[in-house]
């Protein structure tokens, strides 16, 4: 057990666990984009900062990845953390000036507007990386990637062409922060990353329900067979 | 193979007994400096002629690596230090090789390659005595433009591997213990203590271990490491062997930026010799101890210099970095524990091995022992690279190694530490450069870039081009870094175009902390300094873009304009013939004037004038 301090609060925590984690247990509110529970965090969107505090010594760190340690201090909104924090908000509002998620949070700190010129180029996507690593480790698929770098840096497909390993099924945009991937479903055809899929028409009730190739991706891990997986699931 | 000491001793014994057979030792600096400047022609001539007068057996013809003056390559030494001839064949290739030929063959001194002060009063014929090599103290580079860097014989005859042989018979603890009181820091920029680095990898849990060596230099203007590589690759290999000893690892990489071909190829070659000569491979001197180095080209990303950046590059991945709160020698390449050096760095340590901790610890000052090598470049007369003691002056290096500012003009600053350095204004010429010295100055050591500047720089556009190069060089990774430096650069661009407000420099500020306080890798957090360095220093300039719209250094197009004094012109032309938009006129002898609207505001008019006619406001 590993004991210290959140905001002057005595808390206890496992070894190995995070401070965002204790934080949150303990009914502290440390915003985050681009951490999941389920995919981990490396520490990219830097909203979750904190400041430990160790003896004489003061740092300002990556809660989501920080593990907790014996005695020290930990601060969720020492003026240094506030000014991290205000600036990530006033950064991305200027990056991202159509997305809710940034216009609420950054509100919520007080910020409205921002003093810098706004893209419009780069959609609401915030590069905090959760679409390509749930593709890949959740879904098993890894049909998205980073490509560029600096502010170039942006998510799409490998070669930014229509991916042969998509399956269409949606689930980046699921886990997606801000809502800046598109999919359509249309005509019995789902849109998502410019590839198009035909949508797999439930026996029973007669609705689209999920892309053919999603089912037979099931259907290949899953040995489950494919009649089974047609029929949709409120129909089940 | 060799397994023995004796064998080692052998083969330098052998190596010095073919070298007497010549009369005479020709080095050719084939640097990648020299090389541009055409030392490989020189060599070609040169080897023409003594084939031509059969003097082929008596004449040993040598390409070296870099020996430092860059400034004035090709560089030729004779023998030990003997002559040093500069800018060979820089006017004409077939004269000067036969003044070359002239020399070998009486001694006849060619006075017009000689070294020459700026006044031309005094001609060195010694690199001893010129005081851009008096005034330095090589370790590192102490072979470097001495020995053919594809020779490992050669390499062995001056005491190579020696080193190694003397580490292999010690505990690999004692050697940890050598190197923390050396008091050696790392060449790469942080700093660190490279003894208590490698305690910590051996201490860490974990097999296979990794040592790996840092040859990413990307900092623009800087080439110690390139020219270390390419030079004495033997060196640094055998650093690392000693360092995989200490460390208990027997794998090691070296990761070279894919830019330096010459230096992958030397590199490359230097392995293959010391495979082939046992000095590599398995029961190193019969020890029982196995070592083999990879070399891992880098595609060029700045930021693949950042230690989990580049391991992440060899695992193959995006070369990202991460979040250091478990250090890399716990869990570094591939999550083992893995020792990165710069490979400046390693190439000390054969150096300490030999000569004892003592020795290297009673050079340099308290805190930064040893030598350190910079590549010293813009307005300096002798631009190159020099080794010198820690603690030196800055006013030593750049005035006295240096030979001082080209032209009569002034000195204004100078940049240390690369992108994330910071500049260095005059009156504090006389601090001694160590790890923090310099960066109580606000700047740092970093891998060793040295660009001086005088008073036609703008500081306002000498951070606007940094933060343009990290703008681009950012891994995109992390917020703060990706768009608050390019938010940095447009307001810094905004000023030098004129645009600027009041505010723009406190705003600057503001962000330049949040910066540095929220980026998660050493990129970021440092990426503001040459900003924040050049507020502390020169605050006024920033105020004069602002308030005033101008230029004070007549750098910033949109603030700048050239005129001529038609009192003070001559009418020499000199300044029309040389406009590359000629948009000068006037008649011979009459006063010239500039046609602003086709003016590009290069100040070449300004800066070919001799009777101070043109002038910029």
């Amino acid at each position: 057990m590993v004991e210290f301090t959140i905001n002057g609060k005595n808390v206890r925590a496992e070894k190995d666990e995070t401070i965002l984690n204790v934080a949150r247990r303990e009914g502290f509110d440390i915003p985050t984009l681009c951490y999941n529970d389920t995919l981990g965090s490396d520490g990219r969107c830097r909203l979750c900062m904190v400041e430990v505090r160790k003896g004489n010594r003061k740092r300002i760190v990556t809660s989501c990845l920080y593990p907790v340690e014996s005695g020290v201090e930990v601060f969720t909104e020492s003026p240094d953390v506030l000014l991290v924090r205000k600036t990530v908000l006033e950064l991305l509002l200027a990056r991202c000036p159509n997305s809710e998620t940034i216009q609420y949070l950054a509100k919520e700190h007080g910020i409205t507007k921002t003093r810098y010129m706004k893209d419009n180029d780069k959609g609401k996507c915030i590069l905090c990386n959760l679409c390509v690593k749930t593709c890949e480790f959740n879904v098993g698929v890894a049909a998205l990637c980073m490509s560029g770098k600096g502010p170039l840096k942006k998510v799409t497909t490998p070669y930014s062409e229509p991916s042969h390993d998509c399956i269409g099924c949606g689930a980046c945009v699921a886990i997606c922060p801000t809502g800046h991937i598109y999919m359509e479903d249309k005509d019995g055809v789902r849109t998502i990353w410019n590839k198009r899929f035909e949508l797999a028409r439930c026996p029973q009730c007669n609705r689209y329900h999920a892309p053919v190739e999603q089912l037979e991706f099931i259907a290949t891990k899953s040995g489950t067979p494919m009649e089974q997986l047609l029929i949709c699931p409120s129909c089940k | 193979m060799i397994v023995s000491i004796g064998q080692l001793d052998g083969i330098a014994a052998e190596y010095k007994q073919k070298s007497r057979v010549y009369s005479k030792i020709v080095k050719i600096c084939c640097g990648t400096g020299c090389v541009s400047s055409g030392a490989l022609k020189v060599h070609e001539k040169l080897s023409e002629f003594i084939k031509a007068e059969n003097l082929s057996d008596k004449v040993l013809l040598k390409k070296t690596g870099c020996h430092g003056l860059c400034e004035r390559g090709p560089i030729i030494v004779f023998g030990d230090d003997e002559i040093l001839y500069q800018t060979v064949g820089k006017r004409n290739l077939e004269d000067d090789a036969r003044l070359l030929l002239k020399t070998i063959q009486d001694g006849t001194i060619a006075e017009n390659l000689l070294y020459k002060d700026d006044d031309k009063a005094k001609r060195y014929v010694s690199p001893r005595d010129i005081p851009f090599y008096a005034g330095q103290t090589r370790i590192v580079l102490s072979q470097n433009g001495i020995i053919d860097p594809e020779d490992i014989e050669e390499y062995i005859s001056l005491g190579g591997y020696q080193a190694v042989h003397k580490a292999l018979k010690a505990d690999p603890m004692e050697i940890i213990d050598w190197i923390e009181k050396s008091g050696l820091r790392g060449r790469g920029g942080g700093g660190f203590p490279t003894g208590t680095k490698w305690r910590s990898c051996r201490d860490a849990s974990g097999e296979p271990r990794y040592v790996i060596a840092n040859g990413d230099e990307g900092d623009p203007g800087a080439f110690m490491d390139r020219s270390l590589m390419e030079g004495n690759p033997h060196a640094v290999i055998e650093g690392m062997i000693i360092g995989g000893y200490a460390v208990g690892s027997s794998q090691g990489f070296i990761y070279v930026r894919d830019e330096y071909p010459l230096a992958v190829q030397r590199l490359l070659m230097a392995i293959d010799k010391a495979r082939e000569y046992g000095l590599l491979g398995s029961n190193i001197f019969n020890s029982g101890f196995n070592f083999d180095i990879k070399i891992f080209r880098g595609g060029g990303a700045f930021v693949c210099g950042e230690s989990t950046a580049l391991m992440s590059s060899i695992e193959g991945k995006t070369g990202e970095p991460r979040a250091k709160y478990i250090h890399t020698v716990e869990k570094g390449l591939w999550d083992k524990p893995s020792n990165l050096n710069n490979v400046e760095t390693w190439a000390c340590v054969p150096h300490i091995i030999n000569k004892g901790w003592e020795w290297f610890g009673s050079i340099g000052t308290p805190q930064s022992k040893g030598t350190k090598v910079f590549s010293l470049v813009g307005k300096v007369k002798n631009t190159g690279l020099v080794e010198v003691p820690m603690g030196i002056t800055l006013n030593e290096i750049i005035f006295k190694l240096g030979g001082g500012i080209h032209g009569s003009r002034k000195f204004k600053a100078v940049q240390t530490g690369g992108p994330s350095g910071g500049c260095i204004p005059g009156e504090y010429l006389a601090m001694p450069v160590d790890f923090d010295s310099l960066t109580k100055l606000g700047s740092m050591m970093g891998s060793g870039g040295m660009i001086v500047m005088d008073e036609r720089d703008c500081m306002v556009d000498v951070a606007r081009y940094f933060l343009k190069f990290l703008v681009d060089e950012s891994c995109g990774k992390c917020t703060p870094c990706r768009e608050g430096v390019r938010r940095m650069f447009e307001i810094v661009d905004n000023i030098c175009s004129g645009n600027g407000s009041k505010g723009d420099v406190e705003h600057l500020e503001e962000l330049a902390r949040a910066i540095q306080l929220g980026s998660l890798c050493a990129l970021g957090q440092s990426a503001p300094n040459p900003v924040l360095s050049t507020i502390k220093y020169f605050r006024d300039e920033y105020n004069v873009h602002i308030e005033q719209k101008k230029c004070p250094a007549g750098v910033c197009k949109a603030l700048t304009t050239f005129i001529i004094d038609p009192e003070k012109c001559t009418g020499c032309m000199r300044c029309a013939s040389e406009c590359p938009v000629t948009c000068i006129s006037g008649e011979k002898k009459k006063a010239h004037t500039i046609d602003q609207s086709k003016c590009i505001k290069c100040g070449t008019c300004y800066d070919v004038c001799k009777f101070d006619a043109v002038k910029y406001e």
